[in-house]
């Protein structure tokens, strides 16, 4: 990469008000500082903190390579705006025109700079233009990166939120499941209960069907599958929610769900297994 | 017996399943057919589309809310074009499945409904047909 020269930098120094007042301009002209997300006062402190980084960068040495050192605190200052703007939900393009609109301001600023010198100014405009691709490249870079690290907590939210374990009572764990049990879920389902069985120490887990509306064939494999699982894991299941209807669907169907302990309701579960880990229930007084 | 009101629905995928179970327990309501008598339908109608789409390659549900004097019923073709079944006793046996399933489906949904016509060929597909009455 191209390095400014000392005159450059000095220049931009001199000029730091009405270069940040026709980028701004920039920014505006593109909607992109007109966005509720940003309040005007960020905006301005960001771009006059780029603008210092900018010549700090060049000026203390090796420009050459964005990855050295006198780069850091610029890196760090693009990563954590990446980060910001992706959680407010903007694009990447929004993101990198913030840095590529500073271009014009800066290319306007050489050109009357370097008016007497065309072969510096060709020089100078290759370097500014390059450490601004650059720059730019590595915030759209962090930007994906960003973006992906959202993605993937609101898709792990998502998991969990329809796989609620609740913890009952000491060494009792509800599952409470809601819904299609198609087969995806289900395996969800089940690894975060038998991690949560792990997690928690619990002796006793309660599946509640009461949000199930079919009980198929395959759902009721994957009940007996995550029964037997808990099983081997030492602790007891029982299943609860099993409504009158699903009763005699199960029975037609020829399910064997004999050895599992079912009961109509979660209250009665909770009841059987606060009576199973030795707790005496009744009414006080 | 006639048909008030009939209809076809795909069963492809998975979804298709889910969205035919639906289907069908609207049918069951609007047929006046008793909590217990909608979720019978409704599994056997399951156990069926979910055959369709895993060994039947998929197909689709034809439905029909059928009525006879007083009475109303809802009558359910699954209908595929896949490998048919070559032993149909097979097939019809409580616990034998080829794939990895318990083996219920077809003697389950059997049990849960009033009328139950298999019909297959190998190589020329399999339709299952049942009925529910109100
Ligand atoms: N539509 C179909 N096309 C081909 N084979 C089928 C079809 N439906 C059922 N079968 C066969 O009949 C067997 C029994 O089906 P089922 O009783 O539903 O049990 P499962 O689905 O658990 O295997 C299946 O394993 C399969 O070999
Ligand atoms: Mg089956």
């Amino acid at each position: 990469m191209s390095e400014l020269s000392q005159r450059t930098i000095d220049a931009i120094r001199r000029n730091e008000a009405p270069l940040l007042a026709s980028w701004s301009a920039n920014l505006e002209h593109s909607g992109a500082s007109r966005d509720m997300r940003i309040s005007h006062a960020e905006f301005d402190a960001q771009t006059r903190e780029f603008l210092r980084l900018v010549v700090v960068g060049s000026s203390t040495g090796d420009a050459a390579s964005l990855a050295s050192n006198e780069w850091s605190e610029t890196r760090a200052f693009l990563e954590k705006l990446s980060r910001s703007r992706a959680q407010l939900g903007f694009d990447s393009q929004h993101t990198a025109s913030f840095i590529f609109s500073l271009k014009r301001p800066l290319f306007e600023l050489l050109q009357k700079e370097y008016a007497d010198n065309a072969e510096a100014l060709a020089a100078q405009l290759w370097a500014v233009s390059e450490l601004l691709d650059a720059l730019g490249m590595h915030t759209i870079r962090t930007f994906q990166k960003s973006r992906e690290e959202v993605i993937a907590r609101q898709q792990e939210e998502l998991l969990e939120l329809s796989t609620p374990v609740v913890k009952l009572w000491d060494g009792v764990l509800a599952l409470p499941m809601i819904g299609t049990l198609d087969s995806q879920r289900t395996q969800v389902v089940m690894e975060s209960l038998l991690q949560r069985i792990v997690e928690t120490g619990s002796e006793i887990a309660i599946i509640d069907i009461t949000g199930v509306p079919t009980v198929d064939t395959l759902v009721a494999q994957h009940l007996l599958k995550t029964v037997t699982a808990i099983r081997l894991m030492g602790a007891d299941a029982i299943i609860s929610g099993v409504r009158p209807q699903i009763a005699q669907t199960i029975v037609h169907l020829g399910l064997d769900l004999q050895g599992i302990v079912t009961k109509a309701n979660l209250a009665d579960a909770l009841a059987l297994a606060l009576k199973r880990s030795g707790y005496a229930v009744g009414k006080a007084g | 017996m006639t048909a008030a009101s009939s209809g076809s629905h795909p069963v492809r995928t998975e979804q298709d399943v889910v969205l035919a179970r639906q289907q069908v327990r609207k049918l069951a309501v609007s047929s006046g057919l008793r909590l217990v008598d909608q979720t019978k339908l409704v599994t056997a109608a399951s156990e069926l589309a979910r055959n369709t789409v895993i060994y039947g390659g998929g197909g689709d549900m034809d439905w029909e809310v059928v009525e006879e004097g007083i009475r109303k019923g809802v009558r359910l073709v699954f209908r595929d074009e896949g490998p048919g079944i070559p032993d149909m006793k097979l097939a019809m046996t409580d616990g034998w499945t080829s794939g990895g399933g318990l083996g219920l489906g077809l003697t389950g949904a059997r049990r849960l409904v009033d009328e139950f016509s298999l019909e297959s060929a190998p190589g020329n597909g399999t339709r299952v047909t049942i009925c529910k009455w109100s």
